[in-house]
């Protein structure tokens, strides 16, 4: 339908007054990819999303939209379209009306503008509300509006503002699927804003997690979950026990490391030197039950909580110098050999599941 | 006993307003619209049933003329008024970034509000006078030779005065309104391509129309019960169909007032109900 555009971000920065929302960032996201930008609020993500619509001013650094620097553009001259959180339709105009509002701007005739709009509001399966206003539309249905108010431009690149919070939690679900669905019909490249980790690891082909206005890590949802590059980055996306010590030794891509008052640990890694204060990350699913058989992979702690989950059950661990340790083993596992909270057990791993993490220098 | 209480304290509730209401707006009118049935002589009414208070305020040619002055006047004041405060509101609004400067400003035009419609009108006459500030000043800087006649006790006073009384009643209602429109609107107009003008004119103004509605209200019920400023303003040359009442309860005719207060009452009355089959005020309220 449209070609897709390769977006540059170039050390952009955003500062209002005194606060720097956006701190030189530099991203590249690939034509035709789905790139969600993750992270906790304020952390620059939509700040970086408006930027990118023209809906915000860059203080330092450029935008590039496939050949062309975009930076002091207008939002319309872009070849962007921007989807707003709350959607923003025009409550008093009509779904053909809204839909074909940017047409109407550019002064398409009222024939040729309210026959597009009805193609996207058929795209959408929404030609049969063409003459209601936007309040007698449920959510999910407005989304589908916004998203045809958004494509009749037939921009090269769409920008979603968190399109999926305003929804409940099961259509939530379905309309992402509709999302993706979309992307890949359409083959535009779709820069979304979320805070759900789970949405971007359903959704996108980059995550970009991002935290006080910087760039954490930038990859694929897998590598994000697999290999998290910070540990904020481990934090966020949940899934990862993030234990904190100083180097006491490397030795072929293993870091030994020591926690403060606690145990010591190994993890796979970077050598780095003796004393440096290192994070490393251990998947919480990949944790078991038992006597680890190489030091450094495993400790002894008292389990100060248990969660039944059905498939899984979720245990909390304190010991060796770590106040709270997350394991989760399967349902089956933990009914072969179940234990109490207040019992002292013995937790292990693999030497794959432990990562050294880096830190994001300035 | 308490289910009885029980039943009774909406009723309780309600009672008060009532009063208000039966007092000060129901018995009023009501008296009215039966004292405009009476007849009078020099001294005094008469009670009885008669209509010709009636057929001889309708049957005059002045009433009419002075309903066509009346509606003349509504019709400039709204205009100009409506414009005024369309655009005041707009810049506070959609100009004004911080919540604190939008109230300081709004305060500030408010200010000339806290001293009395009179002193604002007669404050008009040092200026606009024959003597005044701009002719003086004219004549002074050589631009012109006479003072112009026209500035005061004429038609423009009255409505330079009217405007000057009213703007406030528009801004009001429209920049609360203004105030609802969702800023990620004129966001999404601008993302769709449009220009600072096409947002005033495709989102802005469609959405502010039940507060331009309500200004207009208030400003067609009150030129249209307007007497002092016509009175003072324009000198005793133009007339307004309060002054015409105002006129007739001098020379105690009042159940001819009263007559004319009933008809003044159902003109204005459709004309509200004209302005809100146009525009759909219910979501202000």
């Amino acid at each position: 339908m449209s070609k897709a555009a390769e977006i540059d971000i170039a050390s952009v920065s955003k500062i209002y007054g005194k606060t720097t929302a956006v701190d030189a960032i530099s991203l590249k996201i690939p034509a035709g990819s789905y790139c969600c930008l993750l992270g906790p609020s304020g952390c620059g993500k939509t700040s970086t999303l408006r930027m990118i619509a023209g809906h915000e001013s860059v203080s330092i650094g450029d935008i590039v939209l496939g050949k062309e620097v975009v930076t002091h553009l207008p939002p319309a001259k872009r070849g962007t379209a921007m989807m707003f959180q709350s959607y923003a339709l025009f409550p008093h105009l009509d779904l053909v009306d809204n839909v074909g509002f940017s047409l109407k701007m550019a002064g398409v005739d009222k024939e040729t503008r309210r026959a597009k709009a009805m193609d996207m509001l058929k795209l959408m399966q929404m030609d049969a509300y063409a003459t209601r206003r936007p309040a007698q539309l449920s959510g999910g249905q407005q989304q589908r509006v916004a998203l045809a108010r958004a494509l009749i431009t037939d921009p090269e690149a769409l920008l979603l503002d968190e399109p999926l919070s305003a929804l409940d939690p099961f259509l939530k679900i379905r309309m992402r699927a509709e999302l993706k669905k979309l992307q890949k019909q359409l083959g535009i490249t779709f820069v979304h804003v979320t805070h759900s980790q789970e949405e971007a690891m359903a959704l996108a082909d980059i995550v970009v997690v991002m935290s006080d206005g910087r760039i954490e890590q930038a990859a694929s949802p897998r590598d994000v979950f697999e290999r998290p590059a910070t540990a904020f980055v481990a934090r966020f996306m949940g899934d990862h026990n993030v234990i904190s010590g100083k180097v006491i030794g490397s030795d072929n891509s293993l870091v030994t490391f020591e926690v403060v008052g606690g145990g010591t640990f190994s993890a796979s890694g970077e050598p780095k030197p003796a004393g440096v204060d290192v994070d490393a990350a251990i998947r919480t699913d990949h944790v078991r039950i038992g006597e680890s058989a190489v030091k450094g992979l495993g400790f002894t702690g008292i389990i100060s909580n248990i969660e039944y989950r059905g498939a899984s059950v979720k245990l909390s661990i304190e010991g060796a110098g770590i106040a709270e340790f997350t394991a989760i083993i399967t349902d089956k596992a933990f009914y072969a050999t179940p234990v109490a909270v207040g019992d002292e057990v013995p937790l292990h791993w693999d030497v794959e599941d432990a990562i050294i993490l880096g830190t994001l220098n300035s | 006993m308490n289910n009885l209480l029980s039943r009774a304290t909406p009723y309780l509730q309600a009672t008060p307003l009532l009063l208000i209401l039966g007092f000060f707006l129901a018995i009023p009118i009501l008296l009215l619209l039966v004292v405009s049935f009476w007849d009078y002589d020099f001294a005094g009414m008469i009670p009885g049933f008669v209509t010709f208070n009636y057929t001889e305020t309708l049957g005059s040619w002045i009433t009419w003329k002075t309903y066509g002055n009346t509606i003349k006047f509504a019709i400039i004041v709204w205009g100009i008024t409506t414009f005024v405060g369309f655009w005041v509101a707009y810049f506070l609004a959609f100009h004004i970034r911080t919540a604190t400067m939008q109230m300081v400003l709004f305060l500030v035009c408010t200010v000339p509000f806290l001293t009395s419609n009179i002193i604002r009108m007669i404050s008009w006459i040092p200026v606009l006078g024959r003597n005044g500030l701009i002719n003086s000043g004219l004549v002074g800087a050589g631009i012109i030779d006479q003072p112009i006649e026209w500035l005061l006790y004429s038609d423009f006073a009255v409505i330079l005065a009217m405007v000057h009384l009213y703007t406030l009643f528009t801004v009001t209602p429209i920049f609360n309104t203004m105030m609802r429109i969702d800023k990620s609107l004129v966001e999404a107009a601008r993302d769709g391509g449009a220009n600072a003008w096409q947002i005033i004119w495709n989102v802005i103004l469609p959405l502010a129309k039940p507060g331009i509605a309500i200004g207009t209200i208030f400003v067609v019920t009150l030129v249209m019960a307007d007497f002092s400023t016509v009175q003072v303003m324009s000198g005793g040359q133009s007339a307004s169909v309060a002054l015409m009442m105002r006129n007739q309860m001098s020379l105690l005719q009042y159940p001819a007032a009263a007559a004319n207060a009933i008809v003044l009452l159902v003109v204005v009355l459709f004309m509200v109900a004209g302005i809100l089959r146009i525009v759909d005020i219910r979501k202000e309220l």
